[in-house]
């Protein structure tokens, strides 16, 4: 089989489904990471004590495991206790758990670092606490969390692969398995790295964009 | 109860941060149109007594009334109390991701659920009042401080308080942009807004105030009209504060 033929008779087929797994994979979970750890900071920042605690274990806890053993437990561990995950099900309850986790930390950093007396003003033209959290702190925060939050994103794609340790076939695993077939593996992995360093420059792009969009004066 | 009608009653209000008592039991009334300036040294609990009438400061007792409501232990109906009570603040708190007509406008949206038709005119209604429409679409970082104090004042404004509170509304400036916002408060107290003001700014408060309170450990200790209290005051301290004020004014 010639070079030519490789690349598209056999590369492109697998890389493009093995794209399509991992661009679901975080289709998924990075907008439910996103708002999961924008809760969990509010939880620890505006929350009773109580609730801030929790938030802090569910932090240290998902922060604390790494991300395989997290999904060792969550597709080989939990079947003995009766509940069965799918390998893409698990894999993206994984990543949500992990990611909110980091996130969470991004934006609490964020939400810190907003003048109290902006909380104050809020309060005294009469908004509830909520109100003044989702209409002035939250916008401030957020637009301070981008750089953090698109940094734990190209992580995330990039992590992402670690679903193939539990059998789940995306943009790695597909590469793993023509690279071994065909016995191509510089080919390969030097193929699929550029995949994942194009993935990262486009974030990296709209993470900009998105920076300079939002940005505001002082 | 009282025969004339007050618009603010302040009973007894006392307050402590930890063992630093801050205010010793301050009581006030408040006539609608009045305009009452607080002096006195720092850290006699003026700032705090002004953040205990809107609740910003929960007092450790005493009552506050507004219009013969009570706001102290008023619950989730604060919220409609801080509408009717402006509030200004020393370093301004002008919401830095807003521009000036946003800032202006949120609340209205927020809290006011008025449409945002009528929000913005009335946003750039407000700002006309204090000079700064055609600073509508800057950023509060791109203002000066003076500037800022009005957007602030026409944010508190533009929710239609029966009172405004001033904690402080020039100690930020120098005496240029001051006078730019005194401007701004005397037409107020022309406009019969009724006002209490906390300030350093011993001639604003000798032209506007119906009252001064000098207030010294948490107290009031001497009240009374700007020409009693300059003229005659029987306090020493209080002669020796507004004392030191008059050697440097001459």
């Amino acid at each position: 089989m010639d070079q030519i033929t490789f690349i598209f008779d056999v590369m492109l087929p697998a890389f493009s489904n093995g794209l399509l797994m991992t661009l679901s994979l975080i289709a998924i979970s990075a907008p439910i990471g996103f708002i999961l750890g924008v809760t969990i900071a509010c939880g620890r920042v505006y929350g009773g004590k109580g609730l801030s605690w929790v938030m802090k274990l569910y932090t240290i806890f998902f922060r604390g495991c790494p991300l395989l053993l997290l999904l060792f437990i969550l597709y080989f561990g939990l079947p003995s206790v009766g509940i069965v995950f799918t390998p893409f099900v698990a894999s993206v309850l994984g990543f949500i758990l992990c990611n909110s986790a980091y996130n969470s930390e991004y934006v609490r950093g964020s939400i810190i670092s907003v003048k109290e007396g902006q909380l104050i003003a809020a309060k005294a033209l009469g908004m509830t606490k909520n109100q003044a959290i989702i209409n002035i702190v939250l916008p401030q925060a957020l637009r301070r969390s981008i750089p953090g939050i698109s940094n734990e994103f190209i992580y995330l794609i990039k992590y992402s692969s670690l679903a193939y340790m539990i059998t789940l076939v995306e943009l790695t695993g597909a590469s793993k398995l023509i690279a071994t077939k065909y016995f191509a593996y510089n080919e390969t992995f030097f193929a699929v790295a550029l995949v994942y360093l194009a993935l990262v420059t486009v974030t990296t792009f709209g993470a900009n964009a998105l920076e300079k969009k939002y940005a505001v004066p002082g | 109860m009282t025969e004339e009608k007050y618009i603010l009653r302040i009973e007894n209000i006392k307050k402590s941060f930890g063992t630093n008592e801050v205010l010793t039991g301050v009581s006030i009334n408040v006539k609608k149109g009045e305009t009452i300036c607080f002096i006195g040294p720092s850290g006699t609990g003026k700032s705090t007594l002004l953040r205990c009438i809107n609740q910003l400061t929960i007092p450790d007792s005493g009552k506050i009334f507004l219009n013969d409501e009570e706001v102290t232990h008023a619950g989730p109906r604060i919220n409609y109390f801080r509408q009717k009570i402006g509030m200004v603040f020393q370093n301004f708190f002008l919401f830095d991701h807003l521009t000036a007509v946003r800032n202006v406008e949120i609340a209205l949206l927020k809290v006011k659920k008025m449409n945002p038709k009528e929000a913005r005119e009335k946003a750039m209604y407000e700002l006309k009042q204090v000079g700064m429409a055609n600073w509508a679409d800057h950023y509060p970082a791109e203002l000066s401080g003076g500037q800022a104090q009005r957007v602030s004042i026409a944010r508190a404004l533009a929710m239609d308080p029966e009172i405004m509170l001033f904690d402080e509304p020039t100690s930020a400036l120098d005496p240029e942009l001051t006078r730019e916002v005194l401007e701004v408060m005397k037409k107020l107290v022309i406009d019969g807004m009724t006002m209490l003001v906390v300030t350093h700014e011993m001639g604003f408060a000798c032209s506007v105030a119906n009252k001064i309170c000098f207030m010294e450990h948490g107290q009031i200790k001497e009240q009374g009209s700007p020409t009693e209290l300059l003229n005659n005051p029987e306090f020493e301290r209080c002669k020796a504060f507004i004392g030191e004020f008059r050697e440097y004014s001459q």
